[in-house]
């Protein structure tokens, strides 16, 4: 009697198992079609192919500046004079909300690249061309809420919380830089 | 005794129906027009699990490069796509680099400056009526797509490129019309464009118009279908597991099934 | 308060606020259902997955589709080589059009062959003609959106149909287009139409599904449910069978997906829509082959249009038209010999739409078409007259011994 329930018990065990992973199994084939609906909204190849951008600096005079779209945002490139360089590398880190210093900020301190967006609310500060307004530090200024930055790209004054973001760059040869 | 209508269904109906449904769904697809028999090639890429050979791409390419591009553009496949047929990175940038696009600088005026791997294949004519007017009217289509957008793509392409022989004497080909024997009517507008050793390959494969076409269309193939061997190897995953799925449901159904089958 | 079935404290308190729980464990969990169904009622659940399916790939390729005759095709081109997964998305949906259409002409066969849309069941049935006539709309919108060469000159062709319409025909056309050809207004509203239609047919499907549990699901011997001996409940064993459907079903589909994905369409479309070259041989979609071959077996033009949506017209007082009290064809035995031959004469429509529309064809298509419409308007009216049907059983669980079907009952339990 008791081996008889026994086996019975064995094959109702084994009948719920087959069943048990027959609906697991479909629940993992329907997670898994779902990557695939999710993973269309990422970036796609083309716009992965314009992720990265090359400019040639060459024809880049001391003290003029350019400003390159790269993923959607202007990059500004200054090619600094040494009095700027000079400015940028004494000035005391005491002073400043975000203290950094200008090597870490520029590894090549003839050429400053930065993300042209104000840190405060996202406008783009003033500054590259030479008739621009460079606000109290000679650097840019951004005209929405007056925000001031120095030859750095580093905040001196106004609402902005942080320095002007540096964005991953490397040179490829003297003149080439690729960002991103 | 209920068993007795479903099996009677398996028996009768089941088979006619599956039939009908092949039948209907093969009629359509041989439905369209008048043949006109290709040799029929065995390319590396056809079948379930066929893929694309690297080396004869590669050489398909030169032979895009150096004698379809001139009248044909390429216009939806980029250079950095390039990559995906054994070109490292700095390959693609110089193949690229040989192009030039045009853009617009801070003055306001259109300059060129060379193709970068994120551009498209540059065409050879700035709009079709300019690829028209070049061509005596008749238009080079665009070969991004052109494997897909013929019947039996890749031996009609293959047949086509070497289907120029001289016209029977009864036939008369006009002017600026050229005698294939493949092409749908035998009067086209393409001048033969593949001869012995028309291109020179690196890897020391000899140039015959044969090897040249299958070449080219090797390249134009997987031009059209990229993503082709991504699709098959994982067709080949989803379907052993819908197999062991559907096996695996099957005895879940006789299981819970059982006692009403017993009844 | 009545005790609630549920134990889960949540849901409890949902369900007795909100009986949605009540309403599923009712209607998809002890729901009664015949249990003597066969395979084809499968094909009911898989059209539902096959419309979840292509809502939802659908939803996801509009956010990578630009509906702009200047984008369009190279939007789609970029889908099937850019974007992340995206020719998987769009084969799915592409090859998804050809199996619902496969899975609902199974589902509406199977509701002629054992008489689904007798009494009480007349309006489900109308109901399920009016679902596939928004497919077809739906379908013929979506297939114009790649914006190849079948796209285009299909949308002109198909468009061009309402012309025929007596004095209006022509500003019908017009109003459809929004200009005056198949157009970029063209293009952006059947956009538009493609991507809400969908839902107009959930709604209807909603519909169906209520109008199907109202009497339950009829059965291949096509006699009334009894009691509940005749019943089980759909959940475990309709669950689990149409699960084991789903996956034979998506074997098939996987199948053309990831290996055929082009055999149902046409080369054509990978070319991109040139309104001043017609390809030579313009063809619909498979699943409009039939009711192509009609439109063009009638000489006139009015006559082709007015015959064509008389072929679905005809489906929808089909319950009226059939005068035979007795459901299923397993007990009418000349109507059997009749159905296989309307399937064969639908399916060489098919055929003969795909064909050119000269010589032989014409003629051949003139006799289906002639032979679909005997069918229906004649046939099936007469028919119970004349023909004697085989004795009915007492019940779903106990059939009356006698005649061929137990024969074959016995052989087959000899077997086992």
């Amino acid at each position: 009697m008791s081996n008889n329930s026994k086996s019975k018990k064995n094959k109702e065990g084994k009948r719920d198992f087959l069943i048990i992973s027959t609906y697991a199994m479909a629940g993992i084939g329907a997670a898994s079609v779902a990557w695939p609906l999710i993973d269309q909204m990422n970036p796609a190849a083309d716009t992965l192919a314009l992720a990265s951008t090359e400019v040639d600096l060459s024809s880049l005079e001391e003290g003029q500046a350019i400003t390159v779209t790269w993923r959607g945002k202007p990059v500004f490139v200054r090619h600094r004079t040494p009095e700027e360089i000079k400015l940028a590398k004494e000035v005391s880190l005491d002073e400043m909300r975000h203290p950094e210093t200008d090597e870490e900020r520029v590894p090549n301190e003839k050429f400053i690249v930065l993300v042209g967006v104000c840190t405060h609310l996202g406008c783009v500060p003033l500054g590259q061309k030479s008739g621009d307004i460079k606000g109290q530090y000679g650097g840019w200024f951004c005209p929405c809420h007056g925000s001031h930055y120095d030859h750095s790209g580093r905040i001196r004054k106004g609402p902005a919380p942080t320095n002007l973001e540096v964005p991953s760059y490397k040179f490829l040869s003297d003149n080439i830089i690729k960002i991103g | 005794m209920i068993k007795c209508s479903s099996s009677i269904f398996s028996k009768n109906i089941l088979r006619p129906f599956l039939s009908v449904i092949i039948i209907c769904i093969s009629s359509v697809s041989f439905g369209a027009g008048e043949k006109i028999n290709y040799p029929q090639l065995n390319w590396s890429f056809s079948g379930i699990l066929g893929t694309f050979d690297r080396a004869s791409q590669q050489r398909g390419l030169q032979v895009y490069k150096e004698v379809c591009s001139g009248c044909h553009g390429m216009r939806l496949l980029a250079y950095r796509n390039l990559k995906a047929i054994g070109y490292n990175e700095d390959e693609v940038k110089a193949f690229a680099s040989e192009n030039s696009v045009n853009t617009i600088n801070d003055d306001g005026e259109v300059v060129e400056r060379p193709a970068r791997p994120s551009d498209k294949f540059v065409s050879p004519y700035p709009n079709d009526k300019a690829a028209r007017a070049a061509n005596g009217g008749a238009y080079p289509p665009d070969l991004s797509l052109i494997v897909k957008a013929r019947p039996d793509g890749a031996n009609y392409l293959h047949a086509l490129l070497t289907g120029y022989i001289d016209a029977p004497a009864d036939k008369k080909v006009p002017d600026g019309m050229y005698y294939n024997k493949y092409y749908s009517g035998n009067l086209i507008g393409m001048p033969q464009p593949l001869y012995e050793d028309g291109v020179e390959y690196a890897d020391g494969t000899k140039a015959t118009p044969d090897q040249m076409a299958k070449d080219v269309t090797a390249f134009l193939a997987w031009a059209s279908e990229p993503e082709m061997e991504d699709r098959k190897r994982l067709g080949v995953s989803v379907m052993l597991f819908l197999l062991l799925l559907t096996a695996l449901s099957y005895f879940a159904m006789k299981q819970i099934w059982a006692p009403i089958k017993n009844q | 308060m009545s005790k609630s079935k549920f134990k889960n404290p949540v849901v409890k308190w949902i369900d007795h606020r909100l009986p949605v729980f009540s309403f599923m464990d009712h209607e998809l969990n002890h729901y009664p259902t015949p249990k003597n169904l066969n395979y084809f009622w499968n094909f009911g659940s898989l059209a539902g997955f096959a419309l979840v399916t292509m809502i939802i790939t659908g939803i996801v390729l509009s956010m990578n589709y630009t509906a702009h005759v200047d984008y369009a095709f190279d939007s789609v081109e970029r889908i099937m080589r850019d974007v992340n997964h995206g020719w998987l998305i769009r084969y799915i949906h592409m090859n998804g059009a050809s199996f619902f259409f496969i899975v609902v002409y199974i589902h509406i066969f199977r509701g002629l062959y054992y008489g689904s849309y007798k009494a009480p069941r007349e309006l489900l049935w109308i109901l399920g003609v009016l679902i596939l006539l928004l497919m077809m709309a739906t379908a013929f919108m979506g297939y114009v959106l790649p914006w190849g060469q079948m796209s285009f000159w299909g949308a002109t062709v198909i468009t061009n149909l309402f012309s025929a319409i007596p004095l209006v025909g022509e500003n019908i056309v017009t109003w459809l287009w929004g200009g005056f050809s198949v157009d970029n207004s063209t293009l952006n509203r059947f956009f538009s139409l493609h991507f809400v239609l969908p839902f107009v047919i959930v709604g209807v499907v909603i519909l169906h599904l209520v109008a199907l549990h109202r009497f339950g699901s009829n059965n291949p011997i096509g006699i009334d449910v009894k009691g509940t001996q005749d019943t089980i409940p759909f959940s475990p064993y309709y669950t689990i069978k149409d699960l084991f459907g789903l996956s034979v079903f998506l074997s098939f589909f996987a199948a053309a997906v990831f290996f055929f994905p082009n055999f149902m369409g046409h080369p054509d479309n990978y070319i991109e829509a040139n309104p001043m070259v017609t390809p030579a041989h313009i063809v619909p979609e498979w699943y409009f082959l039939p009711f192509y071959a009609i439109l063009r077996a009638i000489p006139d033009k009015l006559g082709g249009v007015l015959f064509m949506f008389s072929a679905i017209a005809v489906l929808f007082i089909l319950p009226w038209l059939d005068r035979s009290s007795v459901r299923s064809s397993q007990f009418r035995p000349i109507y059997k010999i009749f159905f296989w031959i309307l399937l064969v004469d639908c399916i060489l429509l098919g055929y003969l739409g795909a064909m050119p529309a000269e010589g032989i064809y014409v003629v051949l298509s003139r006799i289906a078409t002639a032979y679909y419409f005997f069918h229906f308007l004649v046939l099936f009216p007469l028919l119970p007259y004349i023909e004697k049907t085989k004795p009915l059983p007492l019940s779903i669980s106990e059939p009356i011994l006698g005649g061929a079907a137990t024969a074959s009952a016995f052989a087959t339990r000899e077997k086992k």
